[in-house]
């Protein structure tokens, strides 16, 4: 690894180019070329000097992050005045901006009304430093206590459930833990016994210690039991607690038998304390289910499909019931399918052969559509869209037909309201505007006209929660993650192209536009937007169309530096060539990357602009990606 | 900061001469000896000396007469002789006409030699450095003269540069490198590790002769084509070494000195060393033999050559491996430790006894102890070698209860691993940065990065302060609970905190006695608090540099502190001036610890090294080798003999102190390993480490295996075996919680320490 990396070191350079915006800076006018390759290579030295020292003072500070104050203690070691007003420990508040080829680092100072302070109530106190003891081992062996790290990783039991073999090698973090528990005997012996009692260990980590019975008894009987608060407080337990790993067979035991005996004995409530608890072992950190899915997962299924689950069909609610475990089994899909156990394939396999079938019940057929449409738009548009119509029909003819019984009737409405619920979000991401009501009739028969309006509300929303998205937006190039959007100018692209970047400098260097596709925004980041709309001022200031009102662009309005200059922070690019697909003359790009919660507004807005025309082969190509997997991209920004 | 070590160092040496004749100087002898093993490269003094600066022939010959007068002082007779007969000096020269010169030398101070006359300095100072790189006259002639008249500021770098001022076609060193590395890779396996040792010294020095020299796209293409080559443990040093590339940036750039100002120390058998002569005199290769003759010493033993593994093991600080001679010289120093402790003890306890007339079951108990004999050992320094202050009351009284304690202790083993209690710091947002316990561990102390301390008791016995002055004056002062009445109950609290620093603090260290309180901070100073007003007493100022780190001498009164300036001190509570000053390391002291018999201080620092220090004399007594980065936590056995080190490589290091040895290396932590420390009965070595792992050793197994092996203390060549996971009794996570400080408590219960980083 060194020897890459050296090399590299060797080279590294700050551009001429700063050099030159920091002489401007100060009111020095051109600078000549050698001075500033002198300048630069000078200060790069110095640069490096001051992060070598720095570097001493987090070590001593016990830390692994270099923060803002050990580089000032470095200046300080060098007899440099140390830098003020940059005290946060945790980010530089430099940000960067470019556009039509020019770069622009900022500090970004809000203007702050003083009398908000005043009349907002004082923050809480910072708690103080504490100090609290616990035992770390006893004797040797470490006691599975909240404050302790859980016995087995949750990686390790993943490497033990997927790859046994791996396990079984010897010197890996074992070596201590197994000491530990098979202390004495073990500890004095040679390697090659170790290797031996890690071959064993799988047999003995299934007994149980009283406690652990204990234990195991006190949260079954909450979790089914009557009293409300105790069993929050079990779940809450198995969600949280770091040692339960080894009770986690019998947890899986007790759920599977729970269901299959209430699921004959119709006990809805029962049935939805241990879809509980199956949720709160899915929460839980520090287990790793995969091992027990074969248990689990039939109970939740069985959940969703079963015909009847309350012995009073017509007035439990029992929909919820499978809406719930429904949910649970998307996530299990997600977290659990693998290449190798297809978990979601066979899953989806199985919803879908039921629902197919003629005489499946209302209730299993909610089941059925529940369980694909949980398992995301994907699903729903390749499983669930086509069958709109012959569904339609099938719940046209109990609601309208003669009355059957009033179960039938009470069935149909769910699946009803469940099929507008799912397509709706689905449909109004992958159908152009405008909505129309007949339109929407010969596409997908009786559900069309109240699709319809579904999808238009959809999109109303849809359109709400971005333009909330782009106000907090517009501020926010956030340093840490390092996210290029940019688009590549293609040479099959009409019009002229200048990259619109929204770059993010994760150091000093300079990074200069390089074409890509947007990549994938990293986890902790915040949000970002990139449009692409056409050239005329009118349209660029859409951020979102419904109704094509031409709001004030928060884009400029916000940054107020850039409008003067006509570079706006976030630059809206035009291709304002012909359009090669009419239908969609103009494309705009929002790639937002916000916590899950706001996922939903993260798929691409096509929007209808009668007005301009413009649409380049990577746009359309992207866009096209997108509408093909929805499912994808919503999950991104996770 | 040249002034404290940089350039000025061969001159303190030089001065150590002076006042310790019977090591240094016969280290210094020994190390122009082994230069004059090879011939003298006289043939290449003719090789070229295009740059060689016009300088007056009077001064020149001056010039010489100073070095001739030195090397005669220093009984190096031969090479006087080799430099006369180069210069063509008459015999008698020297001594008619440097009289004048050399009586102003020799008469003033005893030869000290900056005493000088004004005149006469500039030239001893081209002398000193000459020389103590063992200068023969042909390189003089060659570079010596240079730099002449010193530059104002830091005369020292540029006569340290200015030997690297070679003639040479700058695009053939590339050539002569992998020449000779095609010749290493050649010969017999086993040489080829030991030659291949020459590979990174070499490779500093001509690269830095090509900066130095202003061809900085050839030494790019240099650094480029060889720094793969080196081993990976010299990365930083590399890292530094890269980002200099112009000449300015060597003045004030400390690697560079230190790589200069020391001689790279490489240990390589009288065969190896042969061949790599007679190749690189065949070859006619003079750059390289220069470069070898100047800046490298070469250890050269007899014997078999040693094996990669144990090169590896003792490699890796930033000047080579320490001289044989280091380590030798002073071995019956090395083992004066144990009883010393054990001693005053069992006084203490016949005391005790007296007084109490109770505890007979202790003696035995002591015996077991570990303690060897209560004769004097031989290996203990004698009761009075360095002043301790007198016992007080209730120090016995603490030593009293001490033996009670010992009695209850647990005896650890394998099978009998201790308990572990952590200590989580919460909500420590501002980072903590030093902890420490009291010997009996009814107290806890952190320094925080935003300049606070922070002291809280652990047991239900709350802090309280004394009462004021005036309040003081109405206490009853017969009365029997007198001591219970000067406390101010009102200010009773669970923890206090002491403001007073200007900056993190790096180092804590409670006073043996619990009154007093010592932190250093990145302020520069050291602070001595008082437990009973919860104030500050004193401020130690002598660092001029961020302090990381100081400790109490087991027995009170003096302490230790090490630095950013490389200088360890070791100071009296009384004092407000350093003691001793210890120098000679290379680089930041990042960890200080007082030996259990408070005869020697040990510091480690980022120079790789780790030094023991007498604090009698103020010598370096040891010089220990084979740590790949700066080290942070040192500990010494209960029984004085032995060293446990540990550093940012993960490793710890074990050494036989009386031998000078490295003993065992224990692999197993993945960062830097910030606290260690040994069990009361020295059974089980605690790690603690910032990968937020406690990790127990078995130590009697790592030392005993060791006293089987058959000692090979001659020629310090180790065979260590890779047996940690053996050694490795178990290994305790902290949920995120890195472990800054290790303590056992006096019944064996082991105390964790750290901030909960969420």
């Amino acid at each position: 690894m060194a020897e890459e990396r050296r090399p590299k070191q060797c080279t590294v350079v700050l551009p001429t180019e700063s050099m030159k915006a920091m002489a401007e800076s100060i009111g020095v006018g051109q600078l000549q070329e050698e001075s500033c390759v002198a300048l630069s290579e000078e200060v790069s030295y110095r640069i490096k000097e001051i992060a070598q020292d720095a570097l001493k003072f987090m070590h001593h500070g016990k830390r692994r992050k270099l923060t803002t104050n050990d580089i000032d203690n470095a200046l300080k070691l060098k007899n440099v005045e140390p830098l003020y007003g940059f005290q946060s420990q945790e980010f530089i508040p430099f940000r960067f901006a470019s556009g039509g080829g020019r770069e622009l680092h900022f500090y970004e100072e809000k203007e702050v009304d003083l009398s908000d302070i005043i009349n907002t109530p004082l923050p809480r106190v910072p708690l103080d430093v504490s100090l609290k003891a616990h035992w770390l081992s006893i004797e040797g062996v470490q006691p599975s206590i909240p404050e302790n790290p859980p016995p087995a990783p949750k990686e390790q039991q993943k490497v033990e459930s997927t790859e046994p073999l791996k396990v079984v090698k010897p010197g890996q973090e074992e070596d201590g833990t197994v000491q530990g528990k098979g202390q004495g005997a073990t500890a004095a012996d040679g390697k090659g016994k170790e290797k031996g009692l890690i071959r064993l260990k799988p047999r003995s980590t299934h007994e149980l210690s009283v406690e652990q019975q204990l234990y195991y008894k006190e949260i079954t009987e909450a979790c089914v039991g009557s009293c409300e608060a105790k069993r929050a407080e079990a779940l809450q337990s198995i969600a949280t607690d770091p040692g339960l790993y080894q009770m986690l067979p019998r947890f899986s035991t007790f759920i599977s038998e729970g269901v299959r005996v209430n699921v004959v004995q119709n006990n809805l409530a029962l049935l939805i304390y241990l879809m509980r608890m199956v949720k709160a072992l899915m929460d839980n950190p520090t287990l790793y289910l995969e091992k027990y899915l074969h248990e689990l997962i039939p109970a939740v299924v069985t959940c969703i499909v079963s015909k009847q689950l309350c012995l009073r069909p017509d007035v439990d609610n029992h929909w919820a019931l499978r809406d719930f475990a429904a949910r649970l089994m998307a996530q299990s899909c997600k977290t659990f399918s693998t290449t190798t156990n297809n978990i979601q394939s066979r899953i989806t396999k199985t919803f879908t052969k039921s629902w197919l079938d003629e005489k499946t019940q209302w209730t299993t057929r909610y089941g059925c559509i529940a369980g694909l449409a949980e398992l995301g738009a994907d699903v729903i548009k390749t499983l669930i869209l086509p069958r709109l119509t012959v569904e339609g029909a099938r719940i046209k003819a109990v609601m309208e037909g003669p009355v059957v019984s009033n179960i039938d009737k009470i069935g149909a409405d769910h699946v009803q309201s469940l099929l507008l619920k799912h397509c709706a979000s689905v449909i109004a991401k992958i159908r152009p505007q405008p909505d129309n009501v007949e339109q929407y009739r010969i596409d997908y028969g009786y559900l069309g006209p109240m699709l319809c309006s579904h999808v238009m509300k959809a999109r109303t929303q849809a359109a709400l929660q971005a333009q909330q998205v782009n106000r907090t937006t517009l501020t926010i190039t956030q340093p840490r993650p390092t996210l290029t959007v940019s688009q590549s100018g293609l040479s099959g692209s009409a019009g002229p192209r200048t990259p619109s970047i929204i770059k993010v400098p994760s150091s000093l260097t300079l990074m200069s536009p390089r074409p890509g596709t947007p990549s994938q925004p990293s986890p902790p980041a915040t949000k970002y937007i990139v449009m692409a709309t056409s050239a005329g001022p009118a349209s660029t200031q859409q951020v979102i169309t419904l109704s094509s009102s031409q709001s004030a662009s928060p884009v400029t309005s916000t940054v107020p530096s850039a409008t003067s200059t006509l570079q706006p922070l976030v630059k809206l690019e035009s291709g304002s060539g012909p359009g090669l697909t009419g239908s969609r003359p103009m494309q705009k790009y929002i790639v937002v990357s916000l916590p899950s919660s706001a996922s939903s507004s993260l798929e691409n807005k096509s929007s209808v602009l009668p007005t301009s025309i413009s649409s380049t082969p990577i746009e359309a190509g992207m866009k096209l990606d997108r509408s093909e997997s929805p499912g994808a991209s919503t999950q991104s920004p996770h | 900061m040249a002034a404290v070590q940089g350039g000025l160092v061969d001159a303190v040496e030089k001065k150590d001469i002076k006042t310790e004749p019977s090591e240094d100087s016969g280290g210094n002898n020994n190390a122009n000896d082994g230069r004059l093993l090879s011939p003298p490269p006289g043939s290449s003094a003719s090789a070229p000396g295009g740059n060689k600066p016009p300088a007056g022939a009077p001064e020149d010959q001056q010039t010489l007469l100073a070095v001739l007068q030195f090397l005669r002082k220093n009984n190096l007779a031969e090479s006087v002789e080799i430099l006369r007969r180069e210069a063509g000096l008459p015999e008698d020269a020297l001594d008619l006409k440097a009289g004048d010169s050399a009586g102003a030398g020799s008469g003033g101070a005893g030869g000290t030699v900056d005493l000088e006359g004004e005149d006469a300095s500039s030239l001893l100072s081209r002398v000193t450095v000459s020389s103590s790189a063992a200068a023969q006259a042909p390189t003089k002639g060659r570079t010596g003269l240079l730099p002449t008249k010193a530059v104002e500021d830091q005369p020292d770098v540029n006569v340290v540069l200015s030997a690297y001022s070679q003639q040479g076609d700058p695009a053939l060193y590339g050539v002569y490198y992998s020449g000779l590395k095609r010749f290493i890779e050649s010969v017999l396996d086993c040489h080829r590790a030991e030659l291949s040792q020459v590979f990174y010294p070499l490779f500093v020095h001509m690269y830095l002769e090509l900066v130095y020299n202003n061809h900085e796209n050839e030494a790019k293409v240099f650094f480029e084509k060889f720094s793969g080559d080196q081993e990976c443990y010299y990365e930083d040093d590399l890292r530094v070494l890269s980002s200099l590339t112009k000449k300015e940036h060597m003045r004030g750039n400390e690697t560079l000195l230190d790589f200069r100002t020391s001689k790279f120390v490489l240990r390589i058998s009288r065969d190896s060393y042969q061949l790599l002569k007679r190749h690189l005199q065949e070859r006619q290769n003079n750059q390289i033999w220069n470069i070898i003759q100047e800046h490298l010493y070469i250890d050269i033993f007899d014997g078999m050559p040693r094996s990669k593994s144990q090169i590896d093991a003792m490699s890796g600080s930033l000047a080579g491996e320490a001289k044989r001679e280091a380590n030798k010289a002073k071995v019956y120093y090395g083992l004066l430790k144990e009883p010393e402790i054990e001693l005053p003890l069992d006084d203490e306890d016949e005391e005790a006894e007296n007084e109490e007339g109770k505890p007979k079951k202790k003696k035995p108990k002591k015996d077991s102890m570990g303690s060897k004999s209560k004769k004097q050992d031989p290996n203990a320094p004698s009761q009075t070698r360095i002043p301790l202050p007198e016992l007080k009351d209730s120090d016995k009284l603490d030593k009293i209860m001490y033996m009670k304690e010992a009695t209850k202790r647990i005896r650890l083993g394998p099978d009998n691993l201790p308990s572990i209690c952590f200590y989580s710091f919460l909500n420590a947002y501002q980072g903590l940065t030093a902890v420490d316990f009291t010997d009996d561990s009814s107290l806890i102390a952190g320094g925080f990065a935003d300049s606070t301390v922070r002291v809280w008791s652990v047991t239900p016995k709350k802090l309280r302060k004394v009462k004021s002055a005036a309040d003081l004056n109405l206490i009853d002062k017969e009365s029997d609970d007198v001591l219970e009445r000067i406390m101010d109950e009102k200010t009773a609290s669970e923890s206090k905190i002491l403001y007073g620093h200007s900056g993190p603090v790096y180092g804590i260290s409670f006073s043996p006695d619990r009154n007093y309180l010592l932190t250093c901070s990145e302020d520069g100073t050291i602070r001595l608090w008082s437990l009973q007003t919860f104030t500050c007493l004193v401020g130690y100022k002598g660092h001029n540099y961020p302090v990381w780190d100081t400790q109490f001498s087991p027995h009170g009164y003096y302490f230790i502190s090490g630095g950013h300036d490389r200088v360890a001190r070791l100071w009296a509570t009384d004092h407000y001036q350093p003691l001793r000053m210890f120098s000679g390391h290379l680089a930041d002291i990042t960890s200080t610890r007082f030996h259990p018999n408070s005869n020697y201080v040990v510091t480690g620092s980022s120079d790789r090294t780790i030094r023991l220090w007498d604090v009698l004399t103020g010598n370096c007594v040891r010089i220990f080798t084979g740590h790949k980065g700066p080290i942070h936590a040192l500990a010494f056995s209960p029984n004085g003999k032995f060293l446990a080190s540990g550093a940012t490589d993960g490793r710890v290091l074990l050494w036989d102190i009386g031998h000078g040895l490295m003993i065992g290396e224990l692999k197993g932590h993945t960062d830097t390993i910030y606290s260690l420390k040994f069990s009361r009965d020295g059974e089980i070595l605690a790690s603690g480490s910032m990968d937020n792992t406690v990790r127990l050793w078995d130590a009697t197994k790592a030392f005993d295996d060791l006293e089987t092996d058959d000692f090979t203390a001659a020629t310090g060549h180790i065979h260590l075996q890779d047996n940690s996971q053996e050694l490795l009794l178990g290994t305790y996570m902290s949920k995120s919680t890195p472990v800054i400080h290790l303590h056992f408590t006096r019944r064996n219960l082991l105390l964790a320490a750290g901030a909960y980083n969420p």
